[in-house]
């Protein structure tokens, strides 16, 4: 009863869903203001997926089996993480070992379900999307990994969120060190990727490819990949307050550090323009990558 | 009125279909979305494919070519789907009327919800062409 109530309601979907779509609205608010335009209204995210859950749902002739699948999947995963990362900050002593490692193989679920379900609807366009999307994950992974190596390391091996809370409580945040703040650094980046903004929304950019991987999407489908997005930017944020600024975690520092990383994305956002997916590529496996290497080179020796 | 209905008024995402315009229209379309007009007041978005789309805006005069991409086009779209003519053209032809190359007005080959006359229409003219759009669904279901 208490885990469904967690998974379902509080730090899970409805609460996650809830949240995710106020930061989606600070963000397009925040994008109004930087170009001098007034913004959507308060509850404009909320009209925008209530009104998708209304719209007829069309399901293209020659689509596979997985086209309808595939987008529960994803906010199935995405809430999983939700709610895991919700349960550590509230009781850090009720987590279970490794569970830092099935949040991280969670967080790679809503992407792999963008391809899948991109490459089940027999677009060619959508097709195009879902091959970058598929170059992307192959290029973020790696020094998000990396990143997530130097907290394990700093926090003396352990692979549970709440003992890495535990030992940042006592011994300061990992971002205060040499290594933990270029594995934050690096971090960061990799967010902004997974989240899919600009400068890596290169898998659904509506000017040349028309959407990409959505394309073929509408109606209910297209509310949960949207509510998956918004499902990620409440939860990847978050993700990166616990692993390296964990040392006081009352709720308003939370909501305060919450909001610091949110203005970090928006405006990486907003000064950024697209990149290719080649360029995407070559960044993330030059500077990231290595400076995530030196990072965890860094951890070993203790810095 | 239905809750659908109110939330589909509410946030209005825009595909915006060229049938054969001379761009005068297109540009003007663009205009409504810069910080002096700013639509995304109202939620309203321009999206890239037609399958999120809720409302379908037409511009241009009909060409011969364009008319049965068009309909492929309505065809694509999810229901409930508003359609909009921007323009003269799209409206009535305008100076091309006996033209060789044109077929028919807007709105003998899709069902017009909204008519926005001018050559081109302000974007002054096209905001009052939404909020009347936005009254007249609400007043019907």
């Amino acid at each position: 009863m208490n885990i469904l109530f967690n998974y379902l309601i509080f730090p899970g979907f409805i609460f996650s869903i809830c949240a995710g779509l106020m930061a989606g609205w600070v963000d397009r608010k925040v994008t109004a203001r930087l170009q001098y335009r007034q913004g959507p209204p308060l509850l404009q995210n909320f009209w925008d997926i209530i009104k998708l859950f209304g719209k007829e749902t069309i399901v293209p002739a020659q689509a596979r089996a997985t086209f309808l699948f595939c987008p529960y999947l994803g906010l199935v995963s995405a809430g999983l993480v939700a709610a895991l990362l919700g349960r550590v900050i509230i009781l850090p002593m009720e987590s279970f070992i490794g569970d830092l490692i099935v949040v991280l193989y969670l967080l790679m679920i809503p992407a792999i379900a963008l391809i899948l379900g991109a490459s089940s609807s027999r677009n060619p366009l959508a097709s195009v999307g879902a091959s970058r999307e598929m170059k992307l994950v192959l290029s973020y992974e790696l020094p998000f990994i990396l990143s997530i190596i130097v907290v394990i390391i700093k926090s003396g091996g352990v692979i549970q969120l709440g003992q890495i809370l535990d030992h940042q409580a006592l011994s300061g945040s990992n971002i205060l060190s040499l290594s933990g703040g270029l594995a934050f650094f690096v971090a960061i980046f990799c967010m902004q990727a997974k989240l899919g903004y600009a400068p890596f929304e290169i898998s659904e950019a509506e000017q040349e490819i028309m959407g990409g991987v959505l394309i073929e999407y509408s109606g209910l489908p297209l509310a949960v990949f949207k509510l998956t997005k918004v499902v990620l930017l409440y939860t990847l944020p978050l993700l990166l307050v616990v692993l390296f600024l964990g040392k006081d975690l009352s709720w308003w520092l939370i909501i305060l550090k919450y909001i610091a990383l949110l203005v970090v994305i928006i405006l990486i956002k907003n000064t950024n323009p697209r990149l290719r997916i080649d360029q995407a590529m070559r960044f993330f496996w030059r500077i990231p990558t290595l400076l995530a290497v030196i990072a965890v080179a860094l951890a070993i020796l203790g810095f | 009125m239905s809750f659908k209905i109110k939330a589909l008024t509410k946030s209005i995402w825009v595909f915006h279909a060229s049938a054969g315009s001379c761009n005068n229209c297109d540009i003007e379309i663009l205009d409504c979305l810069t910080p002096r007009f700013d639509l995304e007041r109202f939620g309203i978005q321009l999206i890239g494919s037609v399958r999120h789309a809720d409302a379908l805006l037409v511009t241009g005069a009909m060409s011969r070519k364009s008319v049965p991409r068009l309909k492929k086009i309505y065809e694509q779209a999810p229901k409930p789907c508003v359609v909009i003519a921007v323009g003269t053209c799209a409206c009535s032809q305008h100076m091309f009327k006996d033209s060789y190359h044109v077929m028919e007005p807007l709105d003998k080959i899709l069902p017009v919800d909204l008519y926005i006359p001018g050559c081109p229409p302000k974007p002054e003219a096209m905001i009052a062409g939404i909020v009347k759009l936005v009254a007249k669904l609400r007043k019907i279901k």
